[in-house]
């Protein structure tokens, strides 16, 4: 560990001023939320307060974490991985004949998938997902002879599975890599990789409040200025982080940015992928969707970019 | 006999896990009124999700109706019937023809209970309801101060087909529509077309 610091000193001292940093946003935030004059103004301060908000749910993953070691974590993102698939399925037309394919991927899939980064099965985590289920679902869903849709169904519990499970996953066994370089840790590189997600998204809609410009397309709380700039701020946090990590200094600021870019493409393909699940429950009231899905959607893509380049480079 | 203390229980957070139980209440807010929400039957787990997605302080209050020749049977069904949701069984195979199924409903009205009913007996296929049964009219006749409010119960069709033991997890969200009124001289089978009519508009909200 650089500066000086033991890994276990370096974890609580990052926690410790994610509490602080939490604490003084959430506040600020409500401060000015209740002195904000216009509507569209209030409306501004409360998007960027739900992102602050989301803090508090990754310090409990920080401290999960820390306190109960990797099972602990694992849980957690297995619980969200469910929360993700349910949504997803939730949105997805599915038929009663893919019954038995549902409760397979619920029951079976996800225990699986995590009980193998558990036990470090780590040749067949990165391939149960994408080569056993993906042979297994088809055949299941086939003996129920009805083949109406019957691709499009499949292709969808697939592709649920993958968003949700596999890529998810993904962020578990972060965790458990082992990278000895510079006195890191997997739990720091997980510390690292949380950080940097969390701040591309809470900067990128923080400035598109602030900076103003025209709207994404995939995202009405991100315009391109926010985005670049905010994305930019994310890579900076993640380079000042380099201590944490198994990387030198100039290798940090490209793991930052494979992580906002990854993670920028995520919350893309993810409102693709809502709108072309049913675009009309998005734009109204969202019921169905308690965001599980729009939670995770940055992570979802950039944990399997991260861990494999970091399996690639440095392990 | 039922602790209107009890924090949440086990079965209500099984259900929100699995099913989400959403309440959207459209037309009408959640009141401690005296009502007989009415809903779509469409699985094995709509009784439970109508009734997680009620407030704790309506849940004490509010009893399902329930098929005695399904809730009555196996140790585990009854305990949830019986000790968790205080369910008013009623007898669909009326062997005793001079018995009125509607009376133990009649019991729980008069003791200020709400209830949970699905007025066409039994699951459909579909999720929009078939045909009402005709106890909707005759308990809203008889007991005028009640509230008869229509209930949606979405995408829970999807979760737990007929015939299938383990529900699929997906997120179903629960509509209470506005009562629905019954008309000075109005027939049975225009009230209940009427109030089948509500329950179906409640899908498209």
């Amino acid at each position: 560990m650089r500066l000086g610091l033991s890994a276990n000193e370096a974890y609580l001292l990052i926690l410790a001023g994610l509490v602080l940093f939490s604490a003084a946003a959430t506040a600020y935030g409500q401060w000015l939320l209740g002195h904000a004059s216009d509507g569209a103004k209030q409306q501004r301060i409360a998007i960027v307060n739900s992102r602050v908000r989301a803090s508090w749910s990754l310090i409990l993953i920080f401290a999960v974490a820390f306190a109960l070691g990797q099972p602990g974590l694992l849980v957690v993102f297995a619980f969200s991985s469910f929360l993700a698939l349910r949504e997803f399925i939730a949105l997805t037309p599915t038929k009663a004949s893919d019954h038995w394919a549902l409760v397979i991927a619920f029951y079976a899939v996800i225990p699986i998938q995590y009980l193998l980064i558990g036990f470090d099965q780590y040749q067949i985590f990165s391939l149960f997902i994408p080569v056993y289920v993906f042979l297994l679902l088809p055949v299941l869903m086939a003996l129920r002879q009805d083949t109406e849709r019957y691709l499009e169904r499949v292709a969808k519990v697939q592709w649920g599975l993958m968003i949700s499970v596999f890529c998810v996953s993904h962020a578990g066994a972060i965790m458990a890599l082992e990278v000895p370089r510079f006195q890191s840790s997997g739990q720091l590189l997980l510390l690292f990789f949380l950080l940097v997600v969390y701040f591309s998204d809470l900067l990128e809609v923080m400035a598109s409040a602030l900076l103003g410009g025209t709207p994404l397309r995939s995202n009405a709380n991100k315009t391109r200025k926010g985005v670049f700039a905010g994305g930019l701020g994310a890579v900076l946090i993640g380079a000042s982080l380099w201590w944490l990590t198994p990387f030198r200094f100039w290798q940090a600021i490209l793991m930052s940015g494979a992580i906002v870019v990854a993670g920028f493409m995520g919350g893309l393909v993810l409102s693709s992928v809502k709108r072309s699940l049913g675009a009309r429950r998005w734009d109204t009231e969202i019921v169905l969707t308690r965001g599980a899905l729009d939670r995770l959607d940055s992570l979802i893509f950039a944990a399997p970019v991260f861990y494999q380049l970091t399996v690639f480079f440095f392990l | 006999m039922f602790d209107s203390f009890k924090l949440l229980t086990p079965i209500v957070w099984l259900t929100r896990l699995l099913v989400g139980a959403y309440p959207q209440w459209i037309g009408c807010a959640p009141a401690a009124t005296q009502r007989i929400y009415f809903a779509n039957h469409t699985s094995h787990m709509d009784t439970v999700v109508l009734w997680a997605a009620l407030p704790r302080a309506l849940r004490a209050n509010t009893r399902p109706v329930a098929a005695k020749d399904y809730w009555d049977k196996g140790a585990l069904k009854r305990r949830i019937a019986i000790d968790e949701l205080n369910v008013v069984l009623i007898d669909r195979n009326r062997d005793d023809p001079s018995h009125d199924p509607l009376d133990p409903l009649r019991d729980a009205l008069s003791s200020g209970f709400s209830l949970i009913i699905f007025p066409e007996g039994t699951r459909s296929a579909q999720a929009l309801p078939g045909p009402f049964k005709s106890g909707l009219y005759h308990l809203g006749r008889e007991f005028p101060s009640v509230e008869l409010v229509p209930v949606y119960l979405e995408n829970l069709h999807r979760s737990m087909p007929k015939g299938e033991l383990l529900p699929v997890p997906t997120m179903c969200s629960v509509r209470f529509g506005k009562p629905v009124q019954m008309a000075e001289g109005e027939s049975k089978e225009g009230f209940l077309s009427r109030a089948r009519a509500a329950v179906i508009a409640l899908s498209r909200a």
